[in-house]
């Protein structure tokens, strides 16, 4: 990526140093604008575009000129306050942050309070979360504010000491002059405030003086969470706010005709309001256990959905007819694949959920929130309010691999409230969840690639996708700066999908192309979004060369990596991983590499595809090959919480062999087969690989690099490289079990099952 | 409206609802008790997973009317008291090991995980990694390698 490190910033300023501002206010407030960071440098037109501009690159460009102010406040009993405008759902996001403010105010980090922002629409495209952009777009307006307040510290705590501030050190939330009088930072909170807002220019902390940042720390919530305190938004004690559930249709998307027992449901136990709404009908209880009972006891006649009739066979199809060509063979030897990807769904263990409390006059929402301005438009639009009459709370988020970039429950909650004229806490059955939320789109990938003796000729890439749904407002950040960009007239998927895909290796001309078709999904970008599947394709196809060019395929990918950073984190999982090493048959290794965000990765997997390890027994679960171990290497340029970055790689590989080997939804007559976690095979412990290790590579950056979604892509493909090479034969279709239905699928009317009451017998 | 006597982390309670509710939403909607998480209301997922007498079970799956009044449930809240300290061993583990990433499995990633401590002790034998496989709890988040971890060090101060 070429845009200028601090470009205009430091010309005008000289280096290290922002503008900032202290606002008026009783206790210090510093601020800082988010889009701090100069405009990416766009050139002209390149087959490679990701190395003038990536998406991430477009994302912090989308904020320039209408960012607001973020602020770090001081307060009275000396602490730290910050309200991230970012959703945190499980990313680590509120870790980092605190620990880049800890690191610029030398405070400990115990004393930063990190809470999420409500929507801020002032923000306009700088409070989405997604494109694992938070620390990128974050990293220097945070550090700005922070450096702010530590300068205005110094000078209160100069004043009230007599001291010069070039004689005071602090430490640990202490200033100190050389007589060894202190001062806590809490005293000075007010000392320190400003009557009136003013622009302040600072310097920001020298890298080499680092102590907390790119140091690992354990997570700021980590207490609260195995305590059973971290609250989510099921867990918030709203008054008024009710259970309550819809009964959804029996195929996708499908709606109400009409509801024969109505009367009937609203008089059963603990049931206090049955309204038809938009998406089903809408129960209210005293408990989500009386809600359960009164979705199922519904009689409803439903309308056809939007994929009526569709299933696996006939998506594929459709994709098939929408395929561009590769264009006509060229005479050199090629190498040729066409990999097929199903259905998967994106749901984390916390379902969609939202709580809203709508009147007449005023709307308020509580939900886990990656785009809550659109969020709020959206809600604001439906109910009929001024946007101002409308508040978004952004809470804790139970997982999100792309699903809370919607905001599906929200909007139906509020519907409801609207409704029934109350408050209600709003929770999709995991059912619901699984058959009617959103899905990574079905696709497919095909690739040639042409060479000649040692020499990639051309490498070309046609993806085939079930339309992705864009529109929770990355996709209008992207409509917003496509014409600024040299790709032509083309829509925000491809604009996204180029962006996103960066070819590493050397291989020559060629291109890589997306097409979509087909909507009546409900899609939505999954953890990594397309380069799962591009990258998985990509690196079968470069196993396949490399056994053609009679080359090794770790060698073949490091003589074809194009640059230090990418050979080096390959070389460091070869190593690490004993690449090479004798394996018994049915066993084998897999290795790929993947670079997005502005960074880099690679994964080194072993599996074990033998027949006892495959079928070994486990009730209701998929079994199937393991991965005995996985080497994960990473450079996100700078990593600013190793131990928070392994932990995102360790689940970016669980996710990873998940989509190679198990996990996939069954599309059937317009609906998915899945309703449950013994249905939807993520990774469970009996296919977590017993050995697992993540290099963090020494810093090559002073920028950190995306870190969310990263290892997806790198992971998905070793474990399918691995599985081609125990086998002997190319997957090409994933997950490799999704020809094999592994359970009974649940009935779709009632739409959610019964729970269990035998828990008692279980007690172990 | 039938009532319902039991034990919640060391309390006797009373509550006035239907028999067949189960216990999860008896916990969670009428006590406020929100420790335990809903991921499937069928006895799959394990989020809810919680202790009746020392043992793991799974409140989305008991009717409310099973419980007698000498049961004694404990959510997360109140695993910290059964060893009289402010937290328990393998929340300490938990923590040494930072596994948590959204944290909504684990506290029933944490009662499955004492409980399972329990039965191989009871055993006479020490925690194996089939043991681990054996754990059906889901982490979306992906954090099984830090739990298998975390347990094994948990299990030593238990
Ligand atoms: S909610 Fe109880 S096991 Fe899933
Ligand atoms: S930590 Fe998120 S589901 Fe386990």
């Amino acid at each position: 990526m070429t845009g200028p490190n601090g470009g205009g910033l430091d010309e005008a300023i000289g280096r290290r140093r922002f503008l900032g501002y202290v606002v008026a206010a009783p206790t210090l407030v510093a601020a800082a604008e988010l889009g701090l960071t100069p405009a990416p440098d766009v050139r002209l037109p390149s087959p490679e575009l990701t190395e003038l501009l990536d998406l991430n690159d477009m994302m912090t460009a989308a904020a320039l000129p209408t960012s607001g102010l973020i602020t770090v406040e001081v307060n009275r009993d000396g602490t730290v306050s910050f309200a991230l405008p970012r959703a945190e759902v499980g990313q680590g996001i509120t870790t980092s942050t605190a620990m880049l403010i800890a690191e610029e105010m030398t405070v400990p980090l115990e004393r930063v309070r990190v809470t999420l922002a409500d929507a801020r629409p002032e923000l306009v495209f700088n409070q989405l979360t997604g494109g694992s952009n938070t620390t990128i777009a974050t990293y220097t307006p945070i550090r700005v504010a922070a450096a702010i307040a530590r300068l205005r510290l110094l000078a209160a705590a100069a004043t009230e000491l007599g001291s010069a501030v070039t004689d005071l050190t602090m430490r640990a939330g202490v200033i100190t002059d050389r007589s060894g009088g202190g001062i806590d930072i809490g005293a000075l909170a007010e000392k320190a405030a400003s009557m009136r807002t003013q622009q302040v220019s600072v310097e920001l902390m020298p890298r080499e003086n680092f102590t907390v940042i790119g140091r690992p720390h354990n997570r700021i919530d980590a207490l609260d969470a195995v305590t059973g305190r971290k609250k989510f938004a099921m867990d918030l004690d709203i008054p008024g706010a009710k259970p309550t559930m819809v009964c959804r249709p029996p195929t996708v998307n499908g709606k109400v005709g009409s509801v024969a027992n109505l009367a009937e449901v609203r008089a059963m136990p603990g049931v206090t309001d049955v309204v038809t709404i938009s998406t089903g009908v809408a129960v209210r209880a005293e408990t989500f256990g009386q809600c359960i009972d009164a979705v199922r006891a519904l009689r409803v006649s439903w309308k056809p959905g939007t994929a009526e009739g569709k299933s696996d066979e006939s998506v594929l199809r459709e994709l098939e007819a929408a395929e561009l060509p590769l264009g006509p063979r060229p005479p050199t030897p090629t190498v040729e694949g066409r990999f097929t990807f199903y259905f998967r769904s994106n749901s984390a263990l916390e379902p969609n959920c939202a709580i809203a409390d709508v009147r007449a006059d005023r709307a308020e929402i509580w939900s886990a929130l990656k785009s809550p301005i659109v969020a709020k438009q959206a809600i604001a639009a439906k109910v009929g309010l001024p946007l101002g009459k409308v508040t978004v709370h952004v809470t804790e988020g139970g997982g999100s691999f792309g699903r809370k970039l919607f905001f599906d429950a929200a909007l139906e909650a509020a519907e409801v409230s609207q409704r029934i004229g109350k408050p209600v806490k709003l929770m999709w059955h995991r059912a619901d969840d699984s058959r009617q939320g959103r899905t990574h789109p079905m696709s497919t990938s095909r690739v040639r690639v042409a060479y000649l003796g040692d020499t990639v000729l051309s490498y070309k890439q046609r993806h085939t996708s079930v339309s992705t749904d864009l529109g929770h407002g990355l996709g209008e950040i992207i409509t917003a700066m496509a014409a600024r960009l040299p790709v032509g007239d083309i829509g925000f998927s491809q604009t996204f999908f180029h962006l996103s895909q960066a070819m590493s290796y050397d291989f020559g001309g060629g291109s890589r192309l997306l097409n979509e078709t087909g909507k009546g999904f409900n899609t939505g970008s999954m953890r990594n979004v397309y380069s799962p599947d591009v990258t998985c394709a990509r690196e079968l196809i470069i196993d396949q060369l490399a056994t053609r060019m009679g080359k090794d395929p770790y060698r073949f990918r490091h003589d074809f990596l194009r640059d230090d950073r990418s050979r080096a984190v390959l070389a460091k999982v070869a190593e690490v991983g004993g690449w090479g090493r004798p394996m018994p048959a049915g066993t084998a290794q897999g290795i790929a590499f993947h670079a997005e965000y502005k960074a880099v990765s690679a994964a080194l997997v072993e599996i074990d595809c033998r027949s006892e390890t495959v079928n070994r027994p486990v009730r209701d679960g998929v079994t199937g090959p393991r991965v005995t171990r996985a080497v994960f290497a990473v450079d996100v340029g700078l990593a600013v919480n190793p131990r928070g970055l392994e932990a995102q790689m360790m689940g970016c590989i669980m996710d990873g062999i998940a989509l190679a080997l198990t996990s996939s939804l069954h599309l059937r007559d317009g609906y998915f087969l899945e309703a449950s976690w013994d249905n939807y095979f993520y990774t469970r412990q009996w296919n977590t690989p017993p050995e697992l290790q993540i290099i963090v590579m020494p810093s090559t950056s002073e920028k950190p690099g995306g870190a969310g979604e990263l290892g997806v892509a790198a992971s998905m493909a070793a474990v399918a490289c691995a599985y081609g090479r125990a086998t002997g034969t190319m997957p090409t279709s994933f997950p490799i079990n999704h020809g094999t239905l592994s359970f009974t699928p649940k009935p779709t009317i009632p739409p959610i099952p019964p729970s269990p009451t035998d828990g008692l017998k279980h007690a172990r | 409206m039938p009532e319902h006597t039991f034990r919640v982390n060391g309390e006797q309670v009373t509550v006035d609802v239907d028999g067949d509710v189960r216990l999860l939403w008896v916990l969670r909607d009428i006590l406020g008790v929100t420790g335990p998480k809903y991921g499937c209301g069928i006895n799959v997922c394990k989020a809810c997973t919680s202790h009746i007498n020392g043992k793991a079970v799974n409140p989305c799956a008991i009717p409310v009317a099973d419980l007698q009044p000498t049961d004694e449930v404990t959510t997360i809240e109140g695993l910290p008291a059964t060893v009289g300290k402010d937290l328990h061993p393998m929340q300490q583990a938990w923590l040494d090991h930072d596994v948590a990433q959204c944290g909504y499995c684990q506290p029933g990633q944490i009662m499955a995980a004492v409980a399972l401590v329990r039965r191989a002790a009871a055993e006479g034998r020490a925690i194996t990694d089939a043991d681990l496989d054996g754990l059906r709890n889901i982490c979306r988040c992906g954090t099984y390698f830090r739990i298998r971890e975390a347990i094994k060090a948990g299990a030593e101060n238990m």
